[in-house]
């Protein structure tokens, strides 16, 4: 029997067994953010960086206290920057909060109604956190040139939308998404729109190297079974992507033999 | 430069805040009720890393982001 090997997804230098990397907002609370991302499987998981309540309850949980940085890699992200100069700032502030950990999730969203990256900004943006030493997982629209000209600048891994943010649209251009993998040697992660199991395979499908979502576990009427079918159809689309899928045809193709039938 | 100050006047996130002259950011903090808690601080748009906020004087007119990790995709 052929023994199925997997290989890890390599980003900036660090392997990782899990190709499902998940976001930790909009959960009903951190119990639920906590088991919804264990049973996801993920090994890197998505925060944000805000202002402090002045005046909160000092021993209110704290996010890190459910999502260790000691069980995960944890990503910064700059969602709901709309500048070059505040995302670098997050940036910053996220580096200092991790005690040094310089791998980040660079967004920097157009408009409030489409949360449609700014790639003009994301450009400004990660040039700078390039030369300030971050390693930058970068957000950006499927336009296969803008995607190489991030790759070139050095991001290490290149995460264009399939829709739009929380759309729960699925991947809407997979023909773009496939020109990027193609062309790209750092990992490709298939960022927003995501809306069901299927989507995430098809992103696998595809050959991007991995999936990063939120709102679709997180919004799902169940988020653990949510959790539980989006690690299986990653799994699902990266084994379909590596066993190469048969040849479309226009017509049928008995699956049982012609020959010996009674009729014949 | 006037040593009658009552207070300090600086904007924290984004809101007027008054201190008592004298504080250093680590004094902020632990007023804030956020000593030890993992938080980070930026003042006038630069950081001010963990090491050094006992030796950061805080000024009239500073602007002063404490931040934290929070749910986000």
């Amino acid at each position: 029997m052929t023994q199925l090997t997997n290989t890890p997804l390599t980003i900036a230098g660090r392997n990782f067994n899990s190709r499902l990397l998940v976001g930790t907002g909009k959960y009903k609370d951190f119990t639920e953010t906590g088991a919804a991302i264990a049973q996801s499987g993920a090994e890197i998981v998505t925060f944000a960086v805000r202002r402090t309540n002045l005046g909160q309850d000092a021993d209110a949980p704290n996010l890190l206290d459910v999502i260790s940085p000691q069980r995960y890699t944890l990503l910064p992200n700059t969602a709901g920057c709309y500048t070059a100069k505040d995302a670098v700032r997050t940036c910053r502030l996220a580096r200092e909060l991790l005690d040094g950990h310089n791998l980040v999730k660079l967004e920097v969203l157009g408009d409030d109604h489409t949360l449609y990256p700014n790639v003009v900004e994301t450009l400004k943006a990660a040039e700078t956190l390039l030369t300030d030493g971050f390693d930058v997982m970068v957000y950006t629209s499927d336009d296969p040139i803008v995607a190489r000209e991030l790759e070139a600048m050095g991001c290490c891994a290149i995460m264009p939308l399939g829709s739009l943010i929380g759309s729960g649209h699925g991947i809407q251009n997979p023909h773009n998404v496939r020109l990027i993998v193609e062309q790209s040697s750092v990992p490709v992660l298939v960022d927003a729109g995501i809306g069901t199991a299927s989507d995430a395979a098809m992103a696998m499908e595809l050959g991007c190297d991995g999936v990063l979502l939120n709102t679709a576990i997180a919004y799902a009427r169940d988020p653990l079974r949510m959790a539980n079918a989006m690690k299986l159809a990653v799994e699902a689309g990266r084994d379909a992507f590596l066993a190469g899928r048969m040849p479309r045809r226009q017509s049928a193709d008995p699956s049982s033999p012609f020959a010996g039938r009674i009729n014949g | 430069m006037s040593t009658f100050n009552e207070s300090t006047q600086l904007t924290l996130n984004g809101e007027p805040y008054a201190i008592a002259p004298g504080l250093t950011a680590a004094d902020l903090v632990e007023q804030l009720g956020l000593g030890g808690r993992r938080i980070a601080v930026e003042i006038n748009e630069q950081i001010v890393p963990k090491s050094q906020l006992a030796a950061t004087s805080l000024a009239d007119g500073d602007q002063i982001e404490v931040v934290h990790a929070i749910g986000g995709g």
